[in-house]
């Protein structure tokens, strides 16, 4: 990951959308989404449910395979890519709903995504971060709780070697004191040189961790913060999320 | 111990036996079904006329190219796993968003063609295959005569079975199985190639069948209605044992196998209905089958 990093030129974006568009069967549900991240950063999409955030996710990962435009990653164009080729280049995603395997135990969850690129955490580093998932690792994948699966689901493509992470609403659902831990996580993770794309609906939590803000609506971006004018568009922001 | 429940041992052992047999078959068939059906959601009925290619290609080689029971036994799974894979890159593929019907309807259709002409080109009166000589002759363990043939078939059987169920439950390879089962999209977006997982799964599943229609080629005919008469009762086995499920499919095989054999000691006039019998027993009182995870 540090490798591909240094080759990279200084400031160059690790990924750029332009003019994304994506469907649904027939219904067209972005249109013309444009962001970039540069290696390392932290970059939260925020907007109302049905904005097209996990849409943007799903459709730089190539899992939504109907989308026009261009998404180039490191260099590469992956607009016409197949998941599991974006996947091998090293993007990693985790989904809002977990993904966690009932027919697979922890540590076989936390294994199956393969290695595709030198770099990754190890399983001892990775029970350093989460330590329940080390004391867990014969239970059966769902067994465990909620806050544990969001680790988990977290935890699993760290091993990959992927340098940008897609986390899709890794807070939803889950007590105070669990998303205060997953926000130390993506801060420890942030330090250990991941780039990070993160979708929320929760705008404290993500205040607390992302270097910049999209905001999104009708499958649009409408809004670009960085996070030292935070406070001065503090307003402005309440009234896209409506909080 | 002349008898045993008023039944000569010679004639309940030689029953348990055929039993087991008969069950060796179910086991291996019903376990490639139940591995297709878990990932590709199809219900694969042409696996009994992929079984009896299997048989067919056994007799092909050691008729045309003087290849033995041995090659045959390598062989065969081989040749009817391409056919099945270029049958699933071909057909299959387009119909996994479909209702399960269409799966069924397009497996069924083409389980027809393959019979029809394999009658057409053989006949229906079935071609001779014979014991290959290292198997011959049988055993006596006191109590019954084992003959060596039907001894290997048993035991060829279970270790094709356990194998499988160990691959796909206890290696990376068979997690990735599992997980592609549950969630194909996701898995896909971790790096791996699930459509040619699937491919390579069908292949895998058709193979099975053809190696049970080697082992099968000395003991029935090779016959090109082998596999319709033995795929309804794999079915109904399937049905019992609960879709998808591994360990199930190889339990309820060996299990349902000697069933019907003991019912051909105790009962014989039922032992032609048993199995269909527990199948609607078992749909009553768990729909999902005894080992079926019910979603």
């Amino acid at each position: 990951m540090a490798e591909a990093a240094r080759a990279m030129p200084a400031n160059a974006d690790m990924l750029a959308v332009a003019g994304l568009h994506a469907w649904y069967g027939e219904s067209h549900v972005l249109h013309g989404v444009d962001l970039s991240i540069r290696p390392g950063e932290v970059v939260t999409l925020l907007g109302r449910n049905g904005a097209g955030k996990t849409t943007t996710l799903k459709s730089i990962m190539g899992i939504l395979a109907k989308r026009t435009g261009s998404i180039v990653f490191e260099g590469v164009e992956t607009i016409g890519l197949p998941s599991n080729r974006i996947a091998r280049l090293g993007v990693a995603f985790c989904p809002e709903e977990r993904g966690i395997f009932a027919s697979l135990d922890v540590s076989e969850n936390l294994e199956l995504p393969p290695v595709v690129r030198p770099g990754g955490m190890t399983i001892a580093e990775i029970h350093v971060l989460f330590p329940n998932l080390k004391e867990r690792a014969r239970s059966q994948g769902t067994k465990l709780s909620g806050g544990e699966q969001q680790m988990l689901a977290i935890a699993r493509i760290l091993r990959t070697g992927a340098a940008l992470l897609l986390l899709d609403e890794p807070t939803e659902g889950l007590a105070p004191v669990i998303i205060e831990q997953i926000g130390a996580c993506i801060r420890q993770l942030k330090a250990k040189g991941f780039t990070i794309l993160l979708v929320e609906q929760n705008f404290r939590f993500a205040a607390t961790v992302a270097d910049r803000f999209y905001v999104m609506e009708h499958g649009r971006m409408i809004d670009h913060i960085v996070r030292s004018a935070l406070e001065a568009n503090r307003s402005k922001l309440h009234d896209y999320l409506g909080v | 111990m002349s008898t045993i429940f008023g039944i000569p041992p010679q004639a309940l052992f030689g029953q348990l036996l055929l039993g087991l047999i008969n069950g060796s078959f179910y086991a291996m068939l019903s376990l490639g079904l139940a591995v297709i059906f878990g990932l590709l959601n199809i219900i694969n009925f042409a696996h009994g006329a992929l079984y009896m290619m299997g048989a067919f290609v056994a007799w092909f080689l050691l008729q045309h190219l003087g290849l033995g029971y041995w090659w045959a036994l390598l062989l065969a799974p081989i040749a009817v796993g391409l056919v099945g894979m270029v049958f699933e890159r071909a057909m299959l593929r387009h119909l996994y968003k479909l209702d399960h019907l269409y799966g069924l309807l397009l497996t069924f259709g083409l389980a027809l063609i393959i019979e029809g002409l394999f009658r057409n080109g053989f006949g229906s009166s079935g071609q001779p295959y014979r014991i290959p000589a290292e198997l011959q002759g049988g055993t006596n363990l006191g109590f019954m005569f084992l003959p060596n043939y039907r001894a290997w078939v048993v035991v060829a059987s279970l270790v094709v079975c356990l194998a499988t169920w160990f691959m796909i439950e206890r290696t990376r390879l068979g997690a990735y199985l599992r997980a592609a089962t549950e969630n194909p999209a996701l898995v896909q977006a971790f790096g791996i190639n699930v459509p040619r997982m699937i491919t390579l799964t069908y292949g895998f599943g058709v193979a099975l069948a053809a190696f049970a229609g080697v082992l099968a080629a000395p003991i029935y005919q090779v016959n090109p209605l082998m596999g319709s008469n033995l795929i309804i009762v794999v079915f109904a086995v399937v049905v019992i044992g609960g879709m998808g499920s591994i360990m199930g499919s190889i339990v309820t095989g060996f299990a349902l196998g000697i069933v019907e054999g003991l019912t051909k000691v105790f009962y014989p006039e039922a032992s032609n209905t048993v199995i269909f019998v527990i199948m609607a027993t078992v749909l009553l009182i768990k729909p999902a089958g005894l080992f079926g995870r019910s979603n």
